[in-house]
């Protein structure tokens, strides 16, 4: 049995692993079809990055719930209600590069902020995969970063194309800061730190790269979609879901 | 029992060349680090370059495969603290990289740790011809820890080993 701790550190870590995981699926649809030979690899590197922060954070987890999973039981047998990503990262692309660069961007620098507060954590594993992941995700946000402003700034078409991204994305955003009891355990016990505290900090980043990108944040959105957290995803979630697990699915005692 | 020296089973994972960068060893890419002998056993303790390198896994059974030559089964361990950093290479390896035609990592700084710092440290001098007439071509390059430059100089596209 696991005491309530170990249940919220589990549940902690599965959160920030499926996050990962689930971004990294949908930019791994580039590889093979990037606008550029150099932007398929970047997608591809970007992708790969953050399936290893995944493993990190599922082979902890697996760690602490002792009872023989794996990370890959976590990754390809669990279902579509048992997944904690957030909605945005789940959002299928449509072959927009733009659409892809900004979310990149909108979650890379929510996670830059997460994970330098969790380089504090009593907890030294979970400091230690901060400190590994927050370099890597600094240099995706330079890259989509770039390419925000490359694009907003850029011709009427692209412009207009990655202002729209922003738009039907900014909603999802909200609910990047979401939390609840099981945060609420672990801050209490230093392991994990407020969200709260570093939004305004947040707005900044992205402010401030919409501004050099003549990008505006859109105003009055009033339905902000939410739902990762207890599991309840998008129509796209089960059709991402069915082609990353098909083949363990498929082929039960199939091993890397 | 283990009978080697440690020094000795240090040369041992010394001697593994990096599966993606031969030039240099898995030791000097600062991928091994720890070594420990127990009464029964030897302990080594790994860490990932990038979270996701594709050439751990490979690097795992290099060690596991040099050790058992000389009747040793360790116990490989993957520890994420500290962070691997590009810092750890020595003089010496980055001129091993610099002669096998990939531009060495430069200092790490306090710039690369926040994505809008200006990290722009001018051009990077080429491998091949040393001139710092260069451009960067892509940030990501054929594996996690390169990228990709151009020489205006010699007309030569070169790889640099990124600073992590």
């Amino acid at each position: 049995m696991m005491t309530d701790l170990n249940k919220a550190l589990n549940e902690f870590c599965l959160r920030i692993a499926d996050n990962s995981l689930i971004h990294a699926q949908r930019i791994s649809e580039w590889t093979g079809h990037g606008p550029i030979l150099e932007e398929d690899i970047a997608m591809s590197n970007v992708a790969l990055d953050l399936i290893g922060q995944a493993r990190g954070f599922y082979t902890y987890a697996a760690q602490i719930e002792a009872n023989g999973k794996t990370e890959d039981v976590y990754a390809f047998h669990r279902g579509e209600r048992e997944f904690r990503n957030k909605l945005m990262v789940e959002l299928p692309d449509n072959k927009d590069f733009g659409f892809t660069m900004m979310k990149l961007f909108l979650n890379g620098c929510f996670d830059y902020l997460m994970f330098r507060d969790l380089m504090k954590s009593t907890d030294e594993t979970i400091s230690g995969l901060a400190a590994k992941s927050i370099k890597e995700v600094t240099y995706h946000v330079r890259h989509a970063g770039d390419w925000v402003v490359r694009l907003g700034d850029g011709t009427q078409e692209s412009h207009e194309r990655v202002q729209n991204s922003l738009n039907e994305l900014w909603p999802f955003t909200n609910e990047l800061f979401e939390q609840d009891n099981i945060d609420t355990l672990l801050i209490t016990n230093g392991i994990a730190f407020d969200k709260e505290s570093f939004r305004s900090e947040w707005t900044k980043m992205v402010t401030e790269i919409f501004a050099k990108a003549t990008l505006s944040i859109p105003e009055n959105n009033t339905y902000f979609p939410t739902g990762g957290l207890k599991g309840v995803h998008t129509e796209h979630f089960g059709f991402l879901l069915a082609e990353m697990q098909y083949l363990p699915r498929m082929y039960p005692d199939a091993v890397w | 029992m283990v009978t080697l020296e440690l020094s000795e089973i240090w040369d041992l994972l010394n001697s593994i060349p990096d599966p993606e960068v031969p030039a240099i060893s898995i030791v000097e890419l600062g991928v091994v680090r720890d070594v420990r002998v127990t009464d029964s056993n030897i302990e080594v303790d790994i860490t990932p370059t990038y979270s996701g390198c594709p050439a751990l896994k490979n690097m795992e059974e290099q060690i596991r495969a040099k050790l058992l030559l000389v009747g040793l089964t360790p116990l490989i361990k993957t520890i994420y603290k500290p962070a691997w950093t590009t810092d750890w290479m020595s003089d010496e390896t980055k001129e091993k990289l610099r002669a096998y035609g990939i531009a060495p990592p430069e200092k790490l700084s306090f710039e690369n740790l926040h994505p809008f710092a200006n990290n722009d440290k001018g051009p990077v001098a080429c491998p091949f011809c040393s001139s710092t007439d260069t451009s960067l071509t892509s940030r990501f390059g054929s594996t996690a820890c390169k990228a990709l430059h151009f020489c205006n100089a010699c007309c030569q596209p070169f790889e640099q080993f990124k600073c992590h």
